[in-house]
């Protein structure tokens, strides 16, 4: 593969106070790929995903996309590249029905007057593509399942064609037949040609769809892993700290990503 | 994951299955009955969701009338009537910019002495300095958008609760009221200036309330069959016929009736007129723009909104100055009403009123839900209480509590329907 990774993080630090959350991350995403961000608690996954969102800037450190380097200070920028994100908590407002929460910040209007119809219409043809059982478009997104709150929060990231969409623990908080239609959507995406940055505690999940798995510890990079070739135990004591002798400069070492 | 799919989803998708057949009826009675099939079904969903909206004070306001017809014949009188759609109109514009306020889950206990400040600024300027009445009006109006847009700006960077900033913002203008007022404790306004024009101008003719009515019921019809039209162009779920007619139907009986009445006595009055244009008009800016949708969004949740890159601190800060704007106009209109602004202007419990007619109305306290008509329907009973009380020669006292006993009533509906909301989602 030449073509340069959609997104690449080279040296990327970030601290709150005197705290430093990440130090020295390195992470590359390639399109049509899934890559599995791992670690426990407290090892900066969320915080990663905060910078890469924009929504709390790194410090110091390169992002590249495309190979070109860029910066994302808010989460306008993140988006304009063609990043959308899934956050953990999903940061739907419960008390907008689905279409509103879909198009929120970025309303169709006509006349000057928000266009109903419009987003209703294109609301209707994104779920039909992503799920069987489609909510109730003008019910608040506080009374539907959390099933449904996901896809709705997965169908709001997918509105402007985004390249790469990073998904923060998208299973944790469902039942298994959710879960699985969850997985099958990532899978779809990845088939589009999209990348995929997926946080998951699931081993099952990451080894079902991830194609790379990247391990943070303490705010570290401590292991990349062939999903595919590694094992579980090899994945899993790195992410406990069993083993700190992975790799943890790979891109140029590992010629094959 | 089945619950609220969109079979059984609300009145605007009334596709073309129909009701059973073969009832005996003719098509026309089967696809009344269909019509009235599916809003029981979607009523009762809704209920069930907690989606009550403005059916409690509606139901509250029909008991206090009632009531008070029971007890005294003259209270549904057309002079009584149009005595308290004057009435209601000071108090419901402050109401108005509450519900913006709290759409936001935040208060602001400003109101009161902005609309005090507007009063004096305005009588000073125009009684006591010869300033031209129209500019004095602007001036004072101005006065209170800027005294909300400063709270707001305020409460949008510090991030201190709304209600701690305009609690300094209460002292505040109440003092440079008071200093504004100087010396003069009372001034009397100009018995047949504008201001005073406000509240005691009444269209006599009988065409006009009239017009009016038919403008607005013509209007709705108007825009939901034009709305009706593009969906069943675009092949989208859209209100049948028979919805609209009825939604426009139940308005136009409102309206004539209430024109009906209005005449019998002096006419459509100037006030009532402005106030229901000035909620319509903000209804319509809360429901269908982008920068109503923000204040929505807020509401929902302030980190969402943050996430989905809307511009929070301008939103704050507009949604403070549109209720010291609000308070400000409510203020000349109470002033009007007695024609005179004095030191006590905007104390009491008008503070309180307002955001009792808000809530009472059917916006939440917890943000994110309500309307303006709220502060209508609020103000309308409150005010009824006042006036029946009045009538029926009830001394004060317990005046206060039975409204106090309605808005608590109020909220504990606003926070069960919340539960309710929170629950059905946890299937």
């Amino acid at each position: 593969m030449s073509s340069p990774p959609l997104l690449a993080l080279r040296g990327v630090s970030k601290r709150y106070g005197a705290v430093e959350v990440l130090t020295d991350i390195d992470l590359e995403i390639r399109a049509g790929q899934v890559v599995a961000l791992l670690g426990d608690n407290g090892a900066g996954k969320s915080t990663l995903v905060k910078v890469i969102s924009g929504v709390s800037p790194a410090d110091r450190g390169v992002i590249e996309w495309e190979g070109r380097a860029v910066q994302i200070r808010r989460p306008a920028d993140a988006r304009e590249l063609g990043i959308a994100t899934v956050y953990q908590d999903l940061a739907l407002c419960g008390n907008l029905d689905v279409v509103g929460n879909l198009f929120l910040g970025r309303e169709i209007r006509r006349y000057g007057f928000l266009d109903e119809m419009e987003m209703e219409r294109r609301t209707l043809q994104l779920l039909e593509r992503l799920t069987r059982g489609l909510p109730d478009l003008r019910a608040p997104v506080v009374s539907l399942s959390s099933g449904q709150r996901q896809t709705v929060a997965i169908a709001r990231s997918l509105l402007g064609d985004p390249r790469l969409i990073l998904l923060d623990e998208p299973t944790a908080s469902l039942g298994f037949q959710q879960s699985t239609e969850v997985l099958d959507l990532v899978d779809e995406l990845r088939d589009r040609g999209m990348g995929v940055l997926l946080i998951s505690h699931n081993m099952g999940d990451v080894k079902a769809l991830a194609d790379r798995a990247v391990v943070l510890r303490l705010g570290r990079n401590n292991g990349f892993f062939d999903v595919n070739t590694a094992s579980q135990e090899q994945i899993i004591s790195s992410i406990t700290g069993a083993t700190e002798n992975t790799p943890r400069r790979p891109a140029h070492q590992e010629a094959t990503w | 994951m089945v619950k609220g799919t969109r079979t059984v989803a609300d009145d605007r998708r009334t596709g073309s299955s129909a009701s059973p057949a073969g009832d005996g009826r003719g098509p026309r009675g089967r696809a009344v009955a269909g019509t009235l099939e599916r809003w029981t079904a979607v009523t009762r969903r809704r209920l069930r969701a907690g989606e009550v909206g403005s059916m409690p004070v509606v139901v509250v306001l029909a008991i206090v009338w009632i009531t008070f017809q029971s007890l005294n014949d003259n209270f549904l009188s057309p002079r009584n009537l149009s005595n308290l759609s004057v009435d209601i109109v000071g108090t419901g514009l402050i109401a108005v910019g509450i519900v913006f306020v709290l759409l936001l889950g935040e208060l602001d206990l400003s109101v009161g002495a902005i609309s005090g400040l507007a009063g004096a600024v305005f009588a000073v300027l125009n009684v006591q300095n010869g300033v031209p009445e129209w500019l004095s009006l602007i001036i004072a109006v101005l006065a209170g958008t800027v005294a909300g847009a400063v709270q707001g700006y305020s409460f949008a960077r510090t991030r201190v609760p709304a209600f701690v900033v305009t609690l300094a913002g209460l002292l505040t203008w109440n003092g440079l009221m008071l200093y504004v007022l100087g010396t003069s404790g009372t001034i009397n306004l100009d018995e047949n200036g504008l201001v005073a024009q406000l509240t005691s101008y009444y269209f006599t003719q009988d065409a006009v309330a009239y017009a009016v009515a038919a403008l607005a019921v013509g209007l709705v019809l108007l825009v939901a069959w034009l709305d009706r039209r593009r969906r069943v162009a675009a092949g989208m779920p859209h209100r049948s016929l028979q919805v609209i007619v009825a939604r426009a139907g139940g308005l136009a009986v409102i309206a004539f009736t209430a024109a009906y009445l209005l005449n019998r006595f002096q006419g459509l009055p100037l006030a009532l007129l402005i106030f229901l244009v000035v909620v319509a008009g903000l209804d319509i800016v809360l429901r269908r723009t982008h920068y109503g949708r923000q204040v929505y969004a807020l509401g929902g949740g302030v980190e969402a909104a943050r996430r989905a890159s809307l511009a929070v601190t301008r939103v704050q800060t507009a949604v403070l100055a549109v209720s010291g704007t609000m308070a400000a106009i409510g203020g000349l209109f109470l002033a009007s009403r007695i024609t005179s602004v004095s030191q006590s202007s905007g104390a009491g419990v008008l503070l309180l009123n307002a955001i009792a007619a808000a809530v009472i109305g059917g916006t939440s306290l917890f943000g994110g839900r309500g309307s303006t008509w709220s502060a209508v329907l609020g103000m309308l009973v409150i005010q009824s209480i006042a006036s029946g009380m009045a009538i029926t020669d009830t001394p004060a006292a317990i005046q206060f509590m039975i409204t106090g006993g309605v808005l608590f009533a109020a909220v504990v509906i606003d926070a069960l329907s919340r539960r309710t909301q929170e629950t059905h989602g946890r299937a």
